[in-house]
């Protein structure tokens, strides 16, 4: 980890043996006016249409989603990836994120947005022929066509290779003819084309374009769902439908391809949305505490509600510093592939696909931010936030799908750790050296140098340290297991969790270096208390799972070594975090909403 | 014909503002700005009259610091096709405003002018009418209301209690209230061509204010408000509360 690799752009995966430039990393501060501008409609437009509609959308008010997804067309806010050339604007992966965030607290129909936006536009984008592309991105761009992503079957979920559906090519080779079952498909009920995979012979995995004004096309009843309760969600049936030939979407057998490399956007995107609502809920909550009197006090005043409201905030600050890092990567890479003669969608495939380590564990830790904010937000407003009078309710059951959809955070967790360690074999990433210098380092006598001076020197020298510690957990379970690893969830999820307090805790220490370096100490004070509250934490539950992963597979010496090896490497001087996170929540109170 | 649009950059109404330390000003730090939100029915009218009309050009004018451009740049990114900032960084009153505006306004030689009925920073709700006057222009306030017919200028105007509808003729001002249309949103395609449409910076035209600014304060604290009783045996009380002490009925 030397010096000299500081201002190269960091691969996928290389934030566990590198470090980072802060000047290299993309924040809130570095938006440019139109991407203001740009946040700003969207914002307006979720204040002004669906906010005032929340209940008639999730009462599935008739055509009420349909006619808002049509305005969200007209303004432009579904065309924002497709080119210009295909009625779009082109946007740039950042400003995409940007806008993403925006629609965090849009609720049902944020999940019927990116549902159309993302999953139902993109396989065109990416792998259309010319005639598609001509053909349906414009439709998708105005809001005048719909669409829906169909990959989930009654039996395969999380196996979505597996899936059942069969097409066979007609006698006169002209179409193919479809047979099977979709589950719980997002814009069901409405959408005008389905982006749909099957299997061609029996074990080709393919993905075709279906409009549903197909014969033999029927739909379910709406599921009764837990939380989105606006978004449409429903089984669909294939029943020998006709589709022609030319509707393959990529080529036959490549299905895969498609699904793949879709869900590496989606889940970036996911990141990105739940990050959004989050500040938005945060506000709510400040706003309640601020008002709500108990004891003759207003409740923000008590320290056990300070505490939430400072834990909310330190948590999306730091999702969101994470998050914008990785958009920041995507966009930088994406730009280069273009410079050099790529198509758009080529260049966003292959970034995407660079970042997906990242963006996994943006989705994982994203959803899992979301849902504790949602939860400490029904808490705050006390019996109030029980009643569907106040937002806190809908808040809290809407956010518990993002744990589940674009893949389990259960599957994101495996796939972390199975990404990386595929790279490392393909010599894509050199962990191997890494992991070898740190056994070495295990058996050498620790220095003691002096500790480290300036803004969050320590936090920084402790992240340090803690790549160290993922580094010697994952190499020896590596070492221990070898091809039968996979078998180890609890171990890879173990280890997945440390990578994200990782890179996470190292992404907070950069975007407030970053606005330390740009308007000084002073001006970054709030987000430094931050960052050291969040990584004091973290250094703690990264010595808890590698304590779990270690007891799971070492024995004897080697367990002494290992935990040795843990106490070294997690070391931190202990920081008064309850002083800071009061700071935090007063701050906050003072502004009466979430202001970082 | 060339309809002008005069817009404010104003505090975020949601925003907490700070009196500066000279207690005469407010302070902008950590102030967020918008365009003046009357303004956004007046840009709306304007763009409405110019569909209408066909030939003719919208020009959004501001008077300010050069901070002014992004709320030009938001009636831009509406679809305005022009904008004019005519910059300065002192405090103006009304009157000194009104001079700058009628100035440029005579030069863009524009013969319809759309305002806010007000801005929501200082709430003096008379630019508008002074800019008339110095033009010789006629002014219709607070339409909720706007039709043109020819030069002929029918305005449904917000009065006490109703409304009141008058006649006058172009050359006029018109000011704006809630309920004249419904502001298009800036789309994400107008923002990408606002990028390229050209603002016009100028030294606004000098003139003396005519009044001047004492000092500047906070509304005071809103009281706690008291609970007399839990039900119907508490109403006598509360009578006799809102009668004598808050001398409310």
């Amino acid at each position: 980890m030397s010096d000299e690799n500081k201002n190269e752009v960091l691969k996928g995966g290389e934030f566990l043996i590198k470090e980072s430039d802060p000047q290299s990393v993309f924040t809130m501060d570095d938006l440019t006016e139109e991407q203001r501008m740009m946040a700003d409609t969207a914002r307006e437009f979720v204040e002004k249409e669906i906010i005032p509609n929340v209940d008639d959308i999730d009462k599935q008010k008739e055509g009420l989603t349909v006619s808002l997804l049509e305005k969200a067309g007209e303004i432009g806010l579904l065309g924002t990836f497709i080119p210009e050339e295909y009625g779009g604007l082109g946007e740039n992966f950042d400003t995409n994120t940007i806008l993403s965030m925006e629609m965090g607290n849009a609720h049902s129909f944020g999940v019927s947005f990116a549902a159309h936006t993302g999953i139902g536009t993109l396989p065109i984008l990416y792998y259309g022929t010319e005639e598609q592309k001509q053909k349906y991105l414009p439709a998708l761009a105005s809001g005048e066509m719909k669409s829906a992503y169909c990959l989930t079957e009654p039996t395969s979920g999380s196996d979505a290779l597996s899936a059942k559906t069969t097409a066979v090519l007609s006698e006169d080779g002209t179409h193919y003819i479809l047979n099977g079952q979709k589950m719980w498909i997002t814009n069901g009920g409405f959408a005008d084309i389905l982006i749909t995979f099957a299997q061609v012979d029996g074990d080709k995995f393919t993905c075709f374009i279906i409009p549903t004004d197909s014969e033999g096309f029927t739909k379910g009843e709406e599921e009764n769902k837990m939380g989105i309760k606006g978004s449409s969600t429903r089984a669909l049936f294939l029943d020998n439908v006709k589709v022609p030939k030319e509707n393959v979407l990529g080529e036959i057998g490549k299905g895969h391809y498609v699904a793949f490399n879709i869900l590496n956007v989606g889940r970036f995107k996911l990141g990105a949305m739940v990050t959004g609502g989050a500040k938005k809920y945060i506000s709510i909550a400040v706003q309640y505490a601020n008002e709500r009197k108990q004891f003759g006090k207003t409740i923000a005043s008590f320290g056990a509600i300070k505490y939430k409201l400072a834990e909310m905030a330190v948590r999306v600050f730091v999702s969101e510093a994470a998050m914008l890092r990785t958009s920041g990567l995507i966009n930088q890479m994406s730009e280069e592939l273009m410079a050099d003669g790529a198509q758009f969608s080529d260049s966003l495939i292959k970034s995407a696909e660079e970042y997906a380590i990242e963006s996994s564990m943006m989705k994982v830790f994203g959803s899992e931010m979301l849902d504790y904010v949602a939860d400490e937000v029904v808490q705050v407003h006390g019996g109030y936030g029980y009643s569907e009078e106040y937002p806190a309710a809908r808040a809290y059951r809407d956010s518990r799908i993002n744990r589940l959809f674009e893949g389990t955070n259960e599957i994101n967790r495996l796939l972390v750790v199975d990404m990386l360690i595929k790279r490392s074999m393909k010599g894509r990433l050199d962990l191997l050296g890494p992991a070898m210098a740190i056994q070495k380092e295990l058996l050498s006598i620790p220095e003691f140098g002096d500790e480290p001076e300036g803004l969050l020197a320590k936090e920084m020298k402790a992240v340090r340290n803690a790549k160290k510690a993922a580094l010697m957990i994952a190499g020896s379970a590596v070492q221990k297991f070898m091809q039968k690893l996979a078998e180890e969830q609890e171990v890879i999820m173990n280890i997945t969790d440390m990578l994200i307090e990782i890179f996470t805790s190292e992404s907070a220490i950069l975007r407030t270096l970053k606005y330390a370096a740009a308007k000084g100490d002073e001006a970054a004070e709030m987000y430094a208390k931050m960052t050291s509250v969040y990584v004091s934490d973290s250094l703690e539950r990264i010595n808890l799972y590698g304590k779990h992963a270690i007891a799971a597979f070492a024995e004897g010496d080697d367990m002494k070594l290992l935990l040795l090896g843990m106490k070294r490497f997690t070391k931190l001087d202990p920081v008064n975090t309850t002083k800071l996170r009061r700071e935090v929540a007063d701050k906050m109170i003072e502004e009466n909403k979430y202001c970082f | 014909m060339k309809i002008a649009v005069c817009v404010s950059h104003v505090p975020d109404t949601a925003t907490k503002v700070n009196i500066g330390p000279d207690g005469k000003t407010l302070d902008p730090n950590g102030v967020a700005f918008v365009l003046n939100p009357y303004d956004e029915y007046a840009i709306e009218e304007a763009l409405k009259t110019k569909e209408l009309l066909g030939e003719s050009e919208v020009v959004v004018i501001s008077l300010g610091p050069d901070v002014n451009k992004e709320t030009i740049r938001k009636a831009l990114a509406m679809g305005a096709d022009g904008g004019v900032l005519l910059k300065d960084e002192n405090y103006r009153d009304s009157y000194a405003v009104a001079k700058a505006l009628a100035a440029e306004i005579e030069t863009q030689g524009a013969q319809l002018v759309f305002f806010g009925k007000q801005s929501v920073d200082y709430d003096n709700g008379i630019v508008g009418q002074l800019t008339a006057e110095m033009l010789g222009f006629n002014c219709a306030t607070v339409a909720v209301d706007f039709k043109l017919d020819g030069d002929k200028i029918t305005v449904e105007r917000e009065i006490e209690g109703g409304k009141e509808v008058v006649e006058t003729s172009i050359p006029a001002v018109i000011t704006a209230q809630k309920g004249l249309n419904e502001p298009r949103y800036a789309s994400l395609k107008g923002i990408m061509a606002a990028k390229r449409k050209t603002i016009e910076e100028k030294e606004a035209a000098a003139a003396e204010n005519y009044t001047e600014v004492l000092g500047m304060k906070k509304p005071p604290e809103k009281a706690a408000g008291k609970i007399v009783g839990e039900d119907a045996s508490a109403v006598p009380e509360l009578i006799r509360l809102l009668k004598e002490e808050a001398k409310v009925i």
